[in-house]
């Protein structure tokens, strides 16, 4: 897979800034989500890695306002430059942002999927079983674009259809007449339907094989190229962020400990976690596709380890590790694009040389024995 | 109807909410629904097991005092035929109670087994139990019984009972079936089964303890069906006339035109108790199912719309 | 349709079972109680339709299997037996009283669905709101009130004391007879307003309970989500993705529900005096009528049955799921 030419512009599209999202559950808190601060450039394709409870989801959930009780964001903003700022920027004004998390019901309605699309992890359960593909493509239309004729709204879904390579005969199928590829084609056909800004997709092919996987995947670049919408893709498949990503944010237990670009992290993990999950696979069988090769399980939220939350499972761990927060910071002066939240990297803290892959390489090793021995024992 | 989860997904991330048979008894105590529903259901049990003792021998007895109105000698009054209403309520509790209880009882455990069996085993004989009480239950039951009260020429709580039963089990018997079908290839099941235990070990030592709500839910269910519809058949006239209860109660009030008369204190009290104990059993059901199915759950001070609002940081 | 085919095998072997419920349990209940009724019979109807009578109440030398054809064949033509106590074909009774019922309960039915059904969305939506921590606890209380003593205080009440509406028959029989005029009709209607507003109350806190938990549980489905994503308008989010879904097995629901709630309406045409088919069966409870009563019950079954059937085909226009299946 290739970015092609496609070069995203340096302009933001969306800054997240310090939000902090919790649970509130009988049995305790649960910090979802503590103090994550992104940017997301036009045309952008930026990944969100992690495990299971790391808080990729949540924080897809809260950038749309869809999380439910008991989740609350508790913190931060969510500045989005609209369109129309962008021409204010080109006459050299200041861009103008508007916060997400202050937008009123109605705005946040004219919000939702003109300029922010979603695609959900499932396609069998997203799209309305009892409605046939057109009307959930024309409801969009005929919410949106009110001025928009019925026979205009019908030939636009059509073209939507085309657009991911399904047939517009298509158009009056119900989701359970489609395959699994299909489904979740058609939903990037809806997610499309009003030419969004940005679109936000959680776990989008995990269902499907990997074929199919891949198909989608290459369109859903292909469609990026030509269209220009930005992407944050959110999954636990780091190889998949490896191709298709232009900026990866690894996150754990809530944080975001690493930021790269996709060559970045693929030639030099700076995180000890990033270069655990780069270098880890998945099992091939459970539900649930689960990380093995970083020893041990992350954490429960309700009591998250302190300083460093990976301390536990780290190799490299060391004395202010368990004690001390490490902050997103440059690992290296010459690299601006990078952050990385690891005191190894930090040097009022740590007098060691900054970490190789060599040096991940043996530590994991060396964890990897200790465990086994440990079982064994 | 539904009663399923007892381990919801929340929509955000992958957190799991689940509740071990522990904390579902420590939510049934926790929860109000369920706790005032238990006492109310309790003070009846009580004053069916015990109240006969505390009015006269016979509540049956004719008296001199009339169709009298609730006074400090007959707090509810009496009937037509002198006798004191609120003697007859209690004395009548015991019968109604107890029939209701019963044949609850009795109606769930045909549910369970053939719910159950039905769902575990399958194949044939899953289509022809299937069939069966599919069958009857889109019969209706009140004119069944009616025509098999009115053939038999005893009157009395057995056939009552006997007849509640035949119409009362199949409801559960669909709801059991659904319930085992989605938990036969769960693994515990397939573990058991690998394992050489013998089936009926597994349908009611592994499948059974699962379900328990929801078993819960049709016994509650079946005795409300049981003590409306002991009601209605008496009310009818095809149960026991000289016996006492609730039913019979109201068959005389009918029948002596209590309500035309204004006898309000003779057809009131027996129907309100029936009604609230029904309501305390349905209560019960209702905070067993929120229980188990957490999705139900009243939010307090939520509205839907204005989920997600942010605070300022 | 292989779905609707199925259905109605279904409804064929539940109307099969009912008829043959009804020629079983003259023969196996003790002693003999038909005997003595059909002897007075005698004299009083042809001797073909005692014949019949005899072989429904087993009276006959005849082989089982015979006697039991014979029903059959009967109930086929539909001759349903000779009412007792006015020596009138059973199914003369049924022309007569079968309309009032089918028009109040049906008519009542409808209406507590949909009212119950909207309500439901209603709370279910707005949860947490005043409407539902109000209207929750209230329906759970009505809903475990007899039918019938619900029906004796509102004749208390509205009609005896407060005297606002009849409380007693069908129509003004002083006034008018039944027939195809305005006045008849109007009368009708008046003296359905008890009735059908006891059948609505004690029926319609099981729609809502049940729609409620149906649409509490779509609320949390994907698709409802998306919606929402999509920035739908609330109205469309709630009917169209999630009331259009939790419908679905409210249906079923009401359905089966459906033999209950005609039992509690038969129940509150007696206390009304009602002429339907309720009033019917008291009456020939009372008079020891045995074929009235089975007809009746035979016909109730069927109604309920069709009404099975119509619920059905709701079930196929709002599922495309099971529209298209073919397995």
């Amino acid at each position: 897979m290739s970015n092609g030419v496609f070069r995203a512009s340096a302009l933001p599209l969306l800054e997240i800034k310090h939000v902090s999202v919790d649970y509130r559950a009988e049995s305790g808190t649960v910090h979802a989500l503590t103090d994550v601060s992104l940017t997301l450039e036009r045309g952008q394709i930026l990944g969100l890695a992690g495990e299971s409870g790391s808080g990729k989801s949540t924080l897809g959930y809260a950038i749309t306002r869809l999380l439910k009780p008991p989740a609350e964001i508790t913190s931060g903003e969510a500045l989005y430059y609209p369109r129309s700022a962008r021409q204010g920027t080109l006459n050299g004004a200041a861009p103008e942002a508007v916060d997400v998390f202050k937008l009123t019901p109605g705005q946040l309605r004219a919000l939702r999927w003109r300029e922010l699309a979603i695609v959900f992890q499932s396609a069998m359960n997203a799209l309305n079983p009892v409605i046939d593909i057109e009307a959930q493509i024309t409801d969009v239309l005929r919410t949106h674009q009110p001025g928009l004729s019925g026979r205009a709204q019908r030939a636009r879904a059509a073209e939507l259809l085309r657009l991911v390579g399904i047939a517009p005969d298509r158009l009056h199928s119900f989701p359970h007449e489609l395959s699994g590829g299909m489904r979740q084609r058609a939903i990037i056909a809806i997610a499309l339907a009003l030419g969004p800004e940005l679109i936000i997709m959680d776990e989008p092919t995990t269902a499907l094989d990997v074929v199919v996987q891949r198909e989608i995947l290459m369109q859903l670049i292909g469609l990026r190229n030509d269209l220009g919408f930005s992407v944050i893709f959110i999954t636990h498949d780091l190889s998949l962020l490896l191709e298709l990503a232009d900026k990866v944010a690894i996150m754990y237990a809530g944080r975001v400990v690493e930021m790269a670009t996709r060559d970045e992290l693929k030639q030099h993990p700076r995180h000890p976690y990033s270069y655990g999950m780069l270098n880890s696979f998945p099992t091939i069988y459970g539900e649930r596709r689960r990380m093995v090769g970083i020893p041990g399980a992350p954490p429960d939220l309700r009591a998250v380890p302190s300083g460093c939350s990976f301390h536990p499972r780290c190799p490299l761990a060391f004395a202010p590790c368990d004690r001390v927060l490490p902050m997103l910071r440059q690992p290296t002066a010459e690299r601006p694009d990078l952050a990385v939240a690891c005191h190894r990297y930090d040097p009022a803290l740590s007098a060691a040389p900054l970490p190789s892959d060599e040096e991940f390489a043996a530590s994991y090793a060396a964890a990897y024995q200790a465990e086994r021995e440990g079982k064994g024992a | 109807m539904a009663s399923v989860a007892s381990a919801a997904t929340e929509s955000g991330d992958e957190l799991v909410v689940s509740g071990g048979r522990r904390g579902f008894w420590r939510a049934v105590t926790s929860n109000g629904k369920v706790m005032l529903g238990l006492i109310v259901v309790i003070f009846f049990t009580l004053l069916a097991i015990f109240g006969p003792f505390f009015v006269g021998s016979d509540v049956n007895a004719f008296g001199l005092d009339r169709s009298a109105p609730p006074s400090s000698a007959h707090l509810l009054g009496t009937t037509a035929y002198g006798q004191d209403v609120l003697a007859q309520v209690v004395v009548g509790a015991r019968a109604s109670v107890a029939l209701g209880f019963s044949t609850g009882v009795i109606a769930t455990i045909i549910a369970v087994i053939v719910g159950l069996v039905s769902g575990y085993v399958g194949g044939w004989l899953d289509e022809v139990l299937s069939v069966f009480s599919n069958v009857f239950l889109v019969l209706p039951a009140l004119p069944l019984a009616i025509v098999l009260a009115s053939f038999i020429p005893y009157k009395g709580p057995l056939i009552i009972g006997f007849v509640l039963i035949i119409t009362g089990w199949s409801w559960g018997a669909r709801v059991l079936r659904a319930q085992t079908l989605s938990m036969r290839n769960r693994e515990f099941v397939t573990a058991a089964k690998s394992t050489g235990e013998p089936t009926s070990r597994i349908v009611f030592y592994e499948i059974l303890p699962g379900m328990i709500a929801v078993v819960v839910a049709q016994l509650l269910g079946t005795i409300i069906y049981a003590i409306l519809a002991e009601a209605g058949l008496e009310y009818l006239g095809l149960g026991d006339l000289r016996g006492v209860s609730w039913g019979t109660m109201l068959y005389w009030a009918g029948n002596q035109d209590a309500l035309a008369l204004g006898y309000w204190w003779w057809f009131v009290p027996p129907g309100l108790c029936i009604a609230v104990l029904g309501a305390a059993l349905a209560f019960v059901n209702f905070g067993i199912d929120e229980i188990a199915n957490p999705r139900l759950r009243t939010v307090r001070a939520e509205k839907r719309r204005t989920r997600g609002k942010a605070k300022e940081a | 349709m292989r779905h609707l085919t199925r259905r109605i095998g279904f409804y064929l072997v539940a109307l099969w079972a009912s008829a043959t419920l009804n020629f079983l349990i003259p023969r196996l209940a003790p002693g003999d109680p038909a005997r003595a009724l059909l002897a007075r019979m005698h004299g009083r109807i042809s001797p073909a339709a005692l014949h019949a009578l005899e072989v429904q109440y087993g009276i006959s030398h005849e082989p089982l299997y015979s006697q039991y054809w014979q029903y059959l064949t009967n109930l086929a033509h539909g001759d349903f037996g000779t009412s007792f106590a006015n020596a009138e074909p059973v199914t003369n009774v049924i022309a007569r009283d079968l309309p009032w019922t089918l028009a109040l309960v049906g008519a009542a039915l409808i209406i507590s669905f949909l009212l119950g059904t909207i309500l439901g969305v209603a709370v279910a939506w707005w949860r947490g709101s005043r409407l539902d921590t109000v209207l929750m606890p209230a329906f759970t209380f009505i809903s475990a009130i007899p039918y019938f003593w619900f029906a004796l205080a509102l004749v208390f009440i509205l009609g005896h004391s407060l005297n606002w509406f009849p409380s007693n028959g069908g129509y003004d029989i002083y006034s008018y007879t039944p027939g195809w005029d305005l006045g008849f009709f109007l009368s009708a209607t008046q003296y359905a307003v008890l009735p059908a507003f006891t059948i609505v109350i004690g029926s319609i806190a099981g729609w809502m309970l049940g729609m409620r938990n149906t649409m509490i549980t779509t609320l949390s489905e994907d698709y409802v989500l998306m919606a929402e994503a999509k920035g739908l308008s609330q109205w469309r989010i709630m009917i169209t993705y999630a009331a259009r879904n939790a419908i679905l097995p409210n249906i079923t629901s009401f359905a089966l529900a459906l033999g209950f709630v005609v039992s509690g309406s038969l129940l509150t045409e007696i206390v009304f005096n009602y002429p339907g088919i309720g009033y019917a069966l008291v009456q020939g409870v009372q008079n020891k009528d045995y074929p009235l009563i089975q007809g009746l019950f035979l016909i109730i079954t069927v109604a309920v049955l069709v009404a099975n059937f119509l619920a059905d085909l709701a079930y196929v226009v709002l599922d495309p799921r099971v529209r298209s299946e073919r397995g």
